[in-house]
């Protein structure tokens, strides 16, 4: 069994689907962050068999939690605060995503205007279907 | 400050005042026409479309304005890489609205969130043409008196068309309207509209053949079957007759019905029907130009 030290501050990213983590961690754009990350993948889980881990050591406020719901909401965030877990937060679909996926319709406007941002509405919830504002061209998700 | 970017931008009480704005209008043009003198209406359209345009141009030019633009993305400083949201923020300092027709979906969504005036979208790509929408609206509430509570069949290229799908859902806000969608198996409204339509309760049914239900029609929505949509020349062939209107075929109507059509039409309505009074194709140009007045008017805070 591999051992990964407590954390003091920071995220414990828990019951990520097996192989995903690193997804997530573009996403997240933890590589950007200066602070220490440890990315455990394939963890023996009762629940799902197998599952990834990713524990961040920083600011709590520092992480986007929207990018993380619309990314996976099935995954558990324990926030850590003094070496112990002090909450876990709900993640709940975003209204919008900015900057996080792109829209792919070769006839939407953002395909021929590079500065313009790409950003995504949830059109259905129930679906948990998302929309580019500009051409409404619903987003497949291959990478969720 | 308010744009138009898709039919549903408006509620129906919203629609309900714009066409009566439209309707007052039809019935005196006089009392409209210098409203918008020293007003200027930017026409600014990446691709050509005559109709769309020329229409927009009425409509100012009947309102006592003026109108300024161009026809085609060459004769625009698109041609020299210019951005659409730069475009809009020089003609904001030209004009005092816009109409907007572009290629790329989505554009007149840029152009209206950086623009100091009024953007209507005159039509992108295959997404929304929200006046054309309007116009069907404003051509079936005046002409059969109320929309709602009737029964329209929509015939031809239900799968690519675009005009269809934004009349069925701004349609759908209305009571009591079934759908009957007549196409070929190839041409078939997509399935979202129809799961759209059964969420919603609403009735409709698909049939391959417009004789079936011709007597059964409040309103008769034509449009083109290309024969480029086909997977082959034998199912064209075998099919296209099917969407022609000829006179044959509306003695199966009702002496009430309408015929309408966003134009332009190539052969998929006989010019024999033309002279046919249920042909309301003509009239409902003519309601493209009260419409888009009433718009101009409405966004422009002068109605």
């Amino acid at each position: 069994m591999l051992n990964v030290g407590k954390i003091e501050e920071g995220f414990v990213l828990d019951h990520i689907k097996a192989g995903k983590s690193l997804e997530l961690y573009d996403h997240l754009q933890l590589d950007k962050l200066d602070c220490t990350v440890a990315i455990i993948k394939n963890a023996r889980s009762n629940k799902m068999g197998k599952k990834d881990i990713l524990k961040v050591e920083c600011d709590i406020n520092m992480l986007d939690l929207d990018v993380l719901a619309f990314i996976d909401h099935s995954i558990t965030v324990n926030v850590i605060k003094n070496g112990e877990i002090v909450e876990k937060k709900a993640l709940v679909l975003p209204a919008e995503i900015r900057n996080v996926i792109r829209c792919h319709n070769p006839r939407c406007i953002t395909s021929i205007e590079q500065e313009l941002p790409h950003i995504f509405y949830l059109a259905d919830p129930d679906k948990e279907v998302y929309r580019c504002r500009y051409c409404e061209e619903k987003y497949l998700d291959s990478a969720k | 400050m308010k744009h138009l970017m898709s039919p549903l931008d408006f509620t129906t009480q919203e629609l309900d005042r714009l066409f009566d704005l439209a309707n007052d209008i039809e019935t005196d043009p006089n009392k409209y026409a210098h409203i918008c003198e020293g007003k200027i209406l930017a026409t600014c359209f990446y691709e050509p479309s005559t109709r769309t345009r020329l229409s927009f141009e009425s409509a100012m030019i009947r309102l006592g304005g003026r109108v300024i633009g161009f026809s085609d993305a060459a004769s625009s400083s698109a041609a020299k890489g210019e951005s659409v949201s730069d475009t809009i923020r020089v003609i904001s300092c030209y004009a005092d609205i816009c109409a907007m027709r572009h290629p790329k979906e989505g554009a007149p969504m840029v152009a209206a969130e950086k623009s100091q005036i009024p953007v209507i979208n005159a039509g992108d790509g295959g997404h929304q043409h929200p006046t054309q929408t309007l116009t069907d609206l404003l051509t079936i509430r005046s002409l059969k008196g109320r929309l709602g509570d009737f029964t329209i069949g929509l015939c031809g290229d239900l799968k690519f068309g675009r005009t269809v799908h934004s009349l069925i859902n701004a349609l759908v806000r209305y009571d009591n309207i079934r759908f009957l969608f007549i196409s070929p198996e190839e041409l078939r409204v997509p399935d979202y509209i129809t799961d759209m339509l059964r969420s919603k309760g609403i009735s409709y049914s698909e049939v391959i053949r417009l004789e079936d239900v011709m007597p059964q029609l409040d309103l008769l929505y034509m449009t083109r079957v290309q024969k480029e949509r086909f997977f082959n020349e034998e199912d064209y062939v075998r099919l296209k007759d099917f969407y022609i209107l000829d006179t044959a075929k509306l003695a199966l109507a009702r002496e009430d019905m309408l015929v309408l059509h966003p134009l332009p039409r190539v052969n998929e309505i006989s010019v024999e029907v033309d002279s046919d009074p249920r042909a309301a194709y003509f009239r409902q140009a003519q309601y493209g130009v009260y419409v888009r007045m009433a718009l101009i008017l409405t966004l422009l805070g002068l109605a």
